[in-house]
């Protein structure tokens, strides 16, 4: 693999070696000495062009536990606010001898860019870009699931009929997009539920079933409910009155949740909303996986930076 | 391609390496035996079931991925990882043996101890392999050898083993050309 960039292009014997590389991973994070010198001397950027906590701590965790040198780039009070190029920003990176760029930015596409221009030789992983992609995040999904399904039997498993509910802004999610392209490749049954306002003018090649009524959705008991955060930051359109309605037809409130079968995970990217899209009832219970998901974000995060910075550099993909 | 050792001949090396293994360690206390996968962790657990049956006492078998502290993994293309297993309530105290089919150039051993020290503190660490076919790289040496097998870089030397291959057998060829 030579870089992370979308999971659309991953094949499914690719996703499967890296969740089960992940697991490997995850394994070292239970020991005493939590570092490996893997990836000793190679210098991972975090170039971040949009906020973000979560993501850029869980890929910084991930590459010091491989003994990597970690530089944390962020857009606001650099070169970037003084109106620098994404080329000069990437020509400085590969002067400064990166080895792999985890980048995330505004605009979809920009980690394509930043691979395929020739700009550096570095090793690219997408951190979200736009409303593109999230690979890294359906990732951590995928593995979440696997762990909680098959346990210690999840290597080389995929997720043959699985059925997967995704709840809230498909439109701008990134984290959607990246999951209906990486359950579709590991055998998962995808239905994506919004209101008609949030879901793409145009879904007809996506392997989804678009549905508008949660509780239609929910009726039959699916394995894992999914839930996307309400992003204040993109509400700039009417998309639906207000967050109390919203809340009401298409969060998972303490109804909802009393209704699903006691196996049904409960699945955020966070942060959440509590209240919003997701009762607090909901969100803490046994069957809510939010914190395993931090956790394993940093098991598969290690997994990915292992396959694209461990091995003999120029393997084209 | 020629067949230096067959059935017979593995399974009587694995057992006077079981003896040893014994003997040096004045019976079975505090031993773990960590096989380095692949093929080293099937020849861990055999071992184990030797030991344990000559001791009379169970001797835990586990296994020991290296791949992550490797020197070479950016010369050669990306490797899959294994598993690490180790049984038990850890290696701190313990006398480990090492358990591998071929020592050649010592840098898997060196990547094991590496990894090992990360697990804990072992009282003392041995190594055991079935095949030793010469040319270190590095002042590492086995404790317990089941065939000296002096060969030239360019010969292939194929461990199979039932558990992994459907067959038990040593092998070695080319080297002609």
């Amino acid at each position: 693999m030579r870089h992370l960039l979308s999971t659309r292009d991953l094949s499914r014997d690719e996703a499967i070696a890296l969740l089960d590389v992940a697991e490997d991973m995850a394994a070292v994070q239970e020991r005493e000495v939590k570092k490996l010198p893997t990836l000793r001397g190679r210098t991972v950027v975090n170039l971040f062009f949009e906020d973000s906590t979560r993501t850029r701590i869980s890929f910084e965790a991930a590459a010091k536990r491989l003994s990597a040198d970690v530089i944390n780039f962020s857009a606001k009070g650099s070169s970037v606010s003084k109106g620098e190029s994404l080329k000069d920003t990437a020509q400085t990176l590969q002067a400064m001898g990166a080895d792999g760029v985890v980048i995330r930015h505004p605009s979809s596409g920009a980690p394509f860019t930043l691979a395929t221009s020739g700009w550096i030789d570095a090793g690219v992983v997408n951190a979200g870009d736009g409303t593109h992609e999230h690979p890294t995040q359906a990732l951590l999904d995928a593995f979440t699931m696997r762990r909680r399904l098959h346990g210690d039997a999840s290597r080389g498993r995929d997720l043959d009929g699985v059925r997967v509910v995704v709840v809230g802004d498909i439109l701008h999610s990134r984290v959607a997009r990246s999951n209906v392209w990486l359950l579709e490749t590991l055998g998962a049954d995808v239905t994506l539920v919004a209101p008609p306002t949030l879901v793409p003018v145009d879904v007809s090649g996506w392997p989804a079933t678009i549905e508008y009524d949660l509780d239609r959705a929910l009726a039959d008991g699916p394995d894992v409910v999914m839930m996307l955060r309400i992003q204040a930051e993109r509400m700039h359109g009417a998309f639906f009155p207000n967050s109390r309605e919203y809340a009401r037809t298409w969060g998972l409130d303490d109804h909802r949740f009393a209704q699903l079968p006691e196996t049904t995970m409960v699945m955020h990217p966070g942060p959440m909303n509590r209240g919003l899209e997701i009762a607090a009832r909901a969100a803490d219970s046994t069957q809510s996986t939010v914190r395993e998901q931090v956790a394993n974000g940093v098991s598969v995060r290690m997994a990915a930076l292992y396959l694209l910075l461990s091995g003999e550099r120029g393997e084209a993909r | 391609m020629r067949t230096v050792l067959q059935q017979a001949d593995l399974e009587r090396a694995l057992t006077r390496i079981a003896h040893e293994i014994l003997e040096a360690n004045r019976g079975a206390d505090d031993l773990v035996l960590l096989g380095i996968p692949t093929r080293g962790v099937a020849l861990a657990e055999r071992l184990a079931r030797i030991v344990s049956r000559i001791a009379g006492v169970d001797v835990p078998a586990g296994a020991l991925d290296v791949t992550m502290y490797r020197d070479d993994l950016g010369r050669n293309p990306i490797r899959a990882t294994h598993p690490t297993e180790v049984p038990g309530d850890g290696i701190d105290g313990r006398v480990v043996v090492l358990v591998d089919d071929v020592l050649y150039s010592g840098r898997t051993i060196r990547a094991a101890l590496d990894a090992l020290a990360d697990l804990g503190r072992a009282r003392a660490v041995r190594l055991a392999v079935l095949v030793d076919r010469g040319h270190r790289e590095f002042p590492i040496r086995a404790d317990y050898v089941g065939k000296n097998l002096p060969s030239s870089t360019r010969e292939r030397i194929n461990v199979r083993l039932a558990e992994v291959d459907g067959e038990d057998a040593v092998t070695i060829e080319g080297g002609d050309e």
